[in-house]
């Protein structure tokens, strides 16, 4: 792989593997969906403190996630880092993952599985907001 | 000719089985893990959140499982992975900004991430058994 490229006119490489292509994008989206777990995060682990401090436990959290600032919050925070998660796995794969055909199977599954996974969270958040 | 008496001056190439890894390095792959452990960790808060959604006895149920030595030990490995990836996290925003890439910042930096993890582990621990 390095001895073949090495064989090769600088263009001949760009033209091979060289442009970003899809790769800025994903970058941009890892660094964006990172700095908005920044606060989220935060957010999201005082929001267990308080769940573990207060009550009984299914009043406690159904009151909880029914003020309108915590669902937006949960909603925003599955979705961003459902989206985060499966950007970084996608990376962990390329860079461990040789057989192409396994490394896009296993992109193509995480991808669907956390799109699945944060539209569960999502509904079921909506399901406690408004009564199931 | 090869003289096998001259001691060789030539840089060698890390040896494997006498390797210490810098703790950057350790620090690095740590964040690799944990995010792979958060996104698992992800699951668990999509089934919490289900259970919920499904009444107050699933939910229960998640709970007891929750409240379990075991599930005690998964939440604990969680919140620990999610302040180290936070803070680590917030060092790789300011190396894409091209800020602090002197070994001297990093060295520092590997510090305050390590008491980060710590700090803001023990606070949420405290504060939720309190
Ligand atoms: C539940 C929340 C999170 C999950 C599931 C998650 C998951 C992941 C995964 C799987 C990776 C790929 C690791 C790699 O390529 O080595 C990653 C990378 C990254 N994460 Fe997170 N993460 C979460 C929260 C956060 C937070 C709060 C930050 C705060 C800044 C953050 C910042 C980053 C950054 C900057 C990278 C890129 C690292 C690199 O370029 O090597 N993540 N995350």
């Amino acid at each position: 792989m390095l001895a073949a490229n090495n064989l090769r006119s600088p263009l001949g490489r760009a033209r091979g593997l060289g442009s970003a292509k899809e790769g800025l994008h994903h970058w941009w989206a890892q660094r964006l969906t990172a700095l908005a777990l920044v606060p989220l995060a935060v957010w999201f682990v005082a929001g267990i403190v308080h769940l573990a401090t207060g009550g009984e436990p299914y009043e406690a959290f159904m009151a909880w996630i029914a003020n309108p600032c915590n669902a937006t919050l949960m909603i925003l925070f599955l979705g961003v880092a459902f989206h985060h998660a499966q950007l970084g796995m996608q990376v962990v794969y390329e860079d461990y993952i040789s057989c192409q055909s396994w490394r896009t199977a296993a992109i193509v599954l995480t991808k669907f599985a956390a799109y699945g996974f944060a539209a569960l969270g999502i509904v079921s958040t909506l399901i406690c907001c408004f009564g199931g | 000719m090869v003289n096998a008496a001259k001691p060789t001056s030539r840089p060698l190439s890390p040896h494997l089985q006498v390797y210490r890894l810098p703790l950057a390095a350790v620090l690095s792959i740590t964040h690799r893990i944990t995010g792979m452990g958060l996104s698992l960790g992800l699951l668990l808060l999509t089934w919490w959140l289900t259970s919920a959604a499904y009444g107050p006895d699933t939910y229960d149920m998640a709970l007891g499982y929750i409240a379990s030595p075991l599930g005690m030990l998964v939440l604990l490995g969680f919140s620990v992975a999610l302040f180290f990836h936070l803070c680590n996290g917030i060092r790789h925003l300011f190396w894409d900004a091209g800020r602090n890439f002197e070994i001297s910042q990093t060295k520092r930096g590997n510090i305050y991430v390590i008491i980060g993890t710590i700090v803001l582990t023990a606070a949420a621990w405290l504060l939720a058994l309190a």
